[in-house]
């Protein structure tokens, strides 16, 4: 009988530790947000969102680092979504299990692996020196997108590979090519779990500073950039600028421009949980 | 009509496995680049001298040793820190959670693998390094320890959903049997639940070191960026500088095609070969117990 009340005692206590574990793993992250919303809200205001820094960033907003994430994120967007979501088709839909498919996914995982910094070096490497593109909005968005490639194309082939064998077969069976089903209805079954792949990798990509350091990212520039070949001011790289290189900065500009970057990310992660959970209850299958 | 479709068939079958293949043209190509503006590094600086304990690149002292040094112990740090929080979230999550609590912890430990590292570090320099300075009553807060708690905040997303996936994928049955022979949930957890995820767990700690040791910014904006040679327990609460950090703050300055800019790719040649043989260890493991498991089924 003793035995069993320690038994018992002992699951009591267990699971009141992991449950701290829990929270105290989470509570920091609420945390975070809310402290940022909190001193950066008073920040905000039109001339903030609209404005060019002024007084050596001191003073003034912080548009050209707004549209400058804008511009990186489509940029982006352009290469990587094409290319993921046929990598993703070719793995789930074409791919049978040969050594080449292994080498296929070794790489993905590989390529999720490396360090932000090193796809970095790559994108100064070739996009830069090698392909003579300088230090660019195109260089920058193909640094990022080779980085986002691995989320998209793993979770667009979850998605895909979801949709029940059987829809394929009849499709096949009233004479459509494998394409046009793959087309018309493996794809628009997976469309929700591809967007929401794409929605969370290309957040991280708006999030990143190292892949741009050196591929496009601009210290302070008086204007909007004009073409791909131009560089640009950008959200993260300006919070790293102004809290770390720019002495005497005012806290109020810091806080409001980690708002800002916050808000953003946080945004397209809310529309990929609300994608997914959509599409989870609507599902029939 | 029928000839144009084949066409058009044979041509987007063409483009979708010509993608499908990128992924290894892209490693191939990452890893040729480093080689490529790395390996000078090897000829211009001699071997020995690379692993002298000091750098100092304006005066030709790349001894990456110290930064080598600095990037493991912060890793150890934020792995100390994220392996028991990571594994114990998992569990809560998977195990002993309700319903409507993993609804909402889900998308929380999701948000934070979606926060951008140059906020953390933004905190960390405002909030936890003042703290850690003033608590710990250190000349600096900005040190390997300011680091490695930020970076274990990064990796915790990581090995939180690695290990999930792996707690999940344990067949029902295991458990039920496990309660069957009068075992507590507890017990089940302990010896039943976490011994058959092993492999997966071991996985995301991999993947979660690997996460923490690739990490840049935070650690550039928080460990203070002093290259010393870091081997005592007390370098915690000193300032250090990582691998990452020194690519991420020099590259800027240095002209294309020095000494340093090689010395600098070289390094991130050895966090690509890092991060290549994490990865490739993980997949293995992995696939060996995926092959163990068919064996002992069939």
């Amino acid at each position: 009988m003793k035995i069993s009340i320690n038994r018992h005692l002992m699951q009591r206590l267990g699971f009141t530790g992991i449950t701290l574990m829990a929270v105290a793993t989470v509570l920091p992250i609420v945390a975070v947000v809310i402290y940022i919303l909190a001193q950066g809200l008073p920040a905000i205001s039109t001339e903030f969102l609209t404005g060019f820094p002024h007084d050596g960033m001191r003073a003034g907003g912080i548009l050209p680092a707004i549209v400058g994430t804008l511009y990186l994120t489509i940029g982006t967007a352009i290469f990587s979504v094409p290319l993921g979501i046929a990598a993703a088709i070719y793995l789930s839909e074409y791919a049978s299990d040969t050594p080449l498919t292994r080498t296929i996914r070794i790489a993905i995982i590989n390529l999720a692996g490396i360090p932000s910094v090193v796809y970095g070096l790559f994108g100064l490497g070739l996009f830069v020196l090698f392909l003579k593109f300088g230090t660019s909005i195109l260089a920058a968005s193909m640094t990022l997108s080779i980085m986002t490639l691995p989320v998209i194309i793993s979770t667009a082939e979850e998605a895909l590979r979801s949709v029940p064998q059987a829809f394929r077969t009849v499709s096949i069976s009233l004479g459509a090519t494998r394409w046009q089903t793959i087309r018309r209805i493996v794809l628009k079954e997976a469309l929700p779990g591809i967007l929401t792949g794409v929605i969370l990798g290309l957040e991280r990509a708006a999030g990143e500073t190292a892949p741009i350091l050196f591929t496009g990212a601009a210290f302070f520039l008086p204007r909007l950039p004009g073409s791909p070949f131009d560089a640009t001011m950008a959200l993260p790289y300006h919070l790293f600028v102004i809290s770390t290189q720019v002495p005497e900065m005012p806290i109020k500009i810091q806080y409001g421009t980690a708002l800002v970057l916050l808000v953003f990310v946080l945004t397209m992660n809310l529309i990929a949980t609300v994608i997914r959970s959509r599409a989870r209850s609507k599902r029939q299958w | 009509m029928e000839k144009s479709l084949n066409w058009r068939e044979f041509i987007i079958t063409r483009l979708i496995q010509t993608s499908g293949y990128s992924a290894i043209l892209f490693v191939a190509l990452i890893f040729f680049f480093l080689l490529r503006e790395g390996l000078p590094a090897l000829s211009e600086v001699e071997t020995s001298s690379l692993f002298n304990p000091r750098w100092y690149p304006i005066e030709d002292y790349f001894g990456i040793l110290p930064l080598l040094t600095g990037s493991l112990i912060v890793t150890l740090g934020a792995g100390l820190i994220a392996v028991p929080f990571g594994i114990g979230t998992a569990v809560y999550i998977s195990e002993i959670a309700p319903r409507w609590m993993r609804e909402i912890l889900k998308p929380l430990v999701e948000l934070l693998g979606g926060l951008p590292s140059v906020v953390l570090g933004f905190l960390g320099i405002l909030v936890l390094s003042p703290f850690i300075r003033v608590f710990l009553d250190l000349p600096t807060g900005l040190t390997a320890l300011t680091g490695s708690i930020l970076l274990g905040g990064i990796a915790v997303p990581t090995v939180v959903s690695v290990a999930e996936d792996a707690l999940d994928a344990v067949p029902r049955a295991y458990r039920e049997g496990a309660w069957a022979l009068g075992a507590t949930r507890w017990q089940t957890i302990w010896r039943v639940t976490l011994p058959a995820a092993k492999s997966g767990v071991l996985t995301a700690i991999m993947l979660g070191v690997g996460r923490a040791i690739g990490e840049t910014m935070t650690v550039m904006m928080v460990t203070g960026n002093a290259p010393v040679l870091a081997v005592k327990l007390g370098s915690l609460f000193s300032p250090v500088r990582t691998m990452t950090a020194t690519i991420a703050a020099e590259m800027g300055e240095v002209a294309n095609g020095s000494t340093h800019y090689h010395v600098l790719f070289f390094i991130g040649m050895v966090l690509f070969l890092i991060s290549l043989g994490v990865n490739i260890a993980a997949s293995s493991v992995v696939f060996r117990a995926k092959k163990r498991a068919e064996r002992i089924l069939s």
